[in-house]
């Protein structure tokens, strides 16, 4: 039973006048299984959130619980937890094999079943070439593997990613990607995976924790993520291009911000009024920007279209329609999600 | 030299070539000196600079002792080298030992005054070794070390260069990996013996080499500390030899300095390769 229960998590650096306190009570309960990710933009706290499961950061306030024990005051290698990293962090001197075996060592398990772990594990990886060779003789993509081997072998309760494809190309992420939902499938521990990078974490997640200046914004799945945002920033964070948020939209009552999704507004004769500021071909997709023409002329929208639509003119002034039934209301005090009354 | 032509790519030949002849020739002095015979060398002016033949007599003297030619006795070198070995040998170990471990301490654990420490260390650096050695001969004096090896080398081995080097070594090993070795259960020693200490290999080597030739040339602390004979190393040995008022040897003077050149020489060469290795590596 590999279940994570994050109970009002607090972390606090400093004391006294220089207290700085990054996370503001975290409550989420993960089950056995499950692959969570934590995104957010940089210096929001998900790293810190990630250490202080895996025992690298001290839990100033709150508890933490893996597969029901509490484990705040345990330290990393008792916690039955293994991470990745973003630089890999493979020692340098150690070959493959060795970096794969080195905390099966100190754990004193046998070799016989030392080399069956890391056979099967880089079985899986595709790594069984590379036993010998150093790290500097690896690509990146070669020595993240290597790393989640090393994670593998050690047989946890629990998988800590923290950004781990941040350092590799785009071909190779996406690759990496899949590699690592395929692992997921097969091996079925789970997973706490860090990432600023959205697409990364739609794609990956079951569900995900949506974190802001140390706060847990959202925690959903994909899907109610990007269809049912809790606050404007979850709204504007998941999906690119971002969601539009207006102060001014027609028939709004005071006080409300409407959001909705470029791909939701449609360019029909006797819409919203928008004058067109600029177009940007994406191949299988147009974004147009404009301005709206209502309340002041100073918000920005931004439209998806298909390539079979006409394309429109700069500065020229077109008319949109929002599908009525992709409407978000947000709380312009709060941010908060308005759940309109029906 | 990105332009080639030719009258200064000659000239920068002759530059080099006057520069290993300033360096070398004092040393093709000795090594011809001492294959000459003593009388030889003090009966023509100048001495000729072809070797000559008498360099078995003039090394076996020089080495195992023997009568000069005006019947004085010439202590052999081949104890004092002994001597200068086995110092040269235990202060870089003991410093190595030391340093690492101090290093080790400054940065990767938090204790109180971690930081006064640190500076303390630092500080002693300006103290050159002349200030200190009043007090250190009194205290080696009362401890009864006056005259033994451990007097020799153990006031010598407490070093805040290699701490220093050491320290700024460790500094660059990325944080991340010490992390993973927390979380492969690594203890602060076992971290410090699978981890760091491979790692430091080329440093440690660069040191090594740099600390034995420091060893080796010990001169000041040994000639205040040993009283014996058979504790000088061999840098004293070659001042002994020449006397004021008698007559000097000065083949055999020149015999012994070659000897004592040798084991550093050959250290370095051997070394070399990790040496340079140790001062620039920057590999993670």
């Amino acid at each position: 039973m590999a279940s994570i229960t994050l109970n009002n998590v607090i972390k606090i650096y400093g004391s006294g006048k220089t207290a700085n306190q990054v996370i503001h009570g975290v409550n989420a309960e993960i089950s056995d299984g499950e692959f969570i990710v934590v995104v957010g933009p940089p210096g929001c706290g998900k790293s810190t959130l990630l250490r202080m499961v895996a025992g690298l950061e001290e839990i100033t306030g709150g508890e933490i619980s893996i597969g029901g024990r509490v484990v705040n005051d345990l330290e990393p290698s008792e916690r039955d937890i293994a991470m990745v990293f973003q630089n890999y962090a493979l020692y340098p001197h150690m070959n493959v094999f060795d970096n794969m075996a080195y905390g099966l060592k100190i754990a004193k398990v046998p070799m016989d079943e030392i080399k069956a772990r890391v056979a099967k594990a880089a079985k899986i990886l595709e790594i069984g070439d590379y036993m010998q060779r150093k790290p500097r003789e690896l690509s990146g993509g070669q020595r993240q593997r290597v790393a989640m081997g090393r994670a593998i072998v050690r047989q946890p309760q629990v998988f800590l990613f923290d950004e781990p494809l941040s350092n590799l190309d785009a071909k190779l992420r996406a690759h990496t990607r899949l590699e690592i939902q395929k692992l997921h499938r097969e091996l079925g521990i789970t997973s706490l995976f860090v990432t600023h990078d959205q697409v990364e974490a739609m794609t990956l997640a079951q569900r995900m924790i949506v974190m802001n200046a140390g706060v847990m914004e959202q925690f959903a799945t994909p899907d109610e993520v990007y269809s049912a945002p809790a606050s404007t920033f979850v709204a504007t964070f998941i999906g690119s291009p971002p969601m539009n948020l207006l102060k001014n939209a027609p028939e709004a009552r005071p006080g409300t911000i409407l959001g909705i999704r470029p791909e939701h507004l449609e360019i029909t004769p006797g819409g919203w009024g928008l004058s067109v500021d600029a177009i940007e071909t994406l191949g299988a997709e147009r974004l147009v920007y404009g301005r709206w023409l209502h309340g002041g002329g100073d918000e920005l929208v931004i439209i998806r279209t298909d390539e079979g639509q006409a394309v429109p003119e700069l500065g020229s002034t077109i008319h949109v329609t929002p599908r009525a039934d992709r409407l978000h209301w947000f709380d312009a005090a709060t941010q908060k999600r308005i759940v309109r009354p029906q | 030299m990105i332009e080639r032509r030719p009258g200064l790519t000659f000239l920068s030949h002759v530059i080099l070539l006057a520069g290993v002849a300033v360096i070398a020739f004092p040393l093709y002095l000795t090594v011809v000196a001492s294959t000459q015979s003593a009388e030889q060398i003090t009966q023509s002016i100048p001495m000729s600079m072809l070797p000559g033949t008498h360099a078995l007599e003039t090394y076996k003297t020089a080495l195992f002792g023997g009568e000069s030619a005006a019947g004085s006795r010439i202590a052999g070198a081949a104890p004092m080298m002994w001597v200068s070995l086995v110092t040269a040998l235990i202060i870089p170990l003991g410093k190595i030992t030391m340093s690492m471990l101090s290093a080790f301490a400054i940065v990767y654990f938090r204790f109180p005054f971690r930081n006064l420490v640190f500076w303390m260390i630092f500080v002693t650096l300006m103290l050159p070794v002349e200030v200190r050695i009043g007090p250190t001969y009194e205290v080696v004096a009362s401890l009864g070390m006056l005259n033994t090896y451990a007097g020799l080398s153990i006031p010598l081995i407490a070093s805040a260069t290699a701490t220093f080097l050491f320290r700024q070594f460790f500094l660059t090993v990325p944080d991340e990996l010490v992390e993973a070795a927390r979380i492969d259960g690594a203890g602060p020693m076992r971290f410090f013996k699978d981890v760091l200490l491979p790692l430091s290999a080329t440093s440690t080597a660069a040191l090594f080499v740099i600390q034995f030739i420091y060893g080796w040339n010990q001169y000041l602390w040994p000639l205040l500390m040993t009283t014996s004979e058979d504790m000088y190393p061999v840098v004293m040995g070659i001042k002994r030899l020449i006397g004021g008022d008698s007559y000097t040897e000065w083949n055999v003077v020149m015999a012994t300095a070659i000897l004592a050149m040798l084991p550093p020489a050959v250290v370095v060469m051997l070394m070399q390769k990790w040496f340079v290795k140790g001062l620039v590596d920057t590999e993670k």
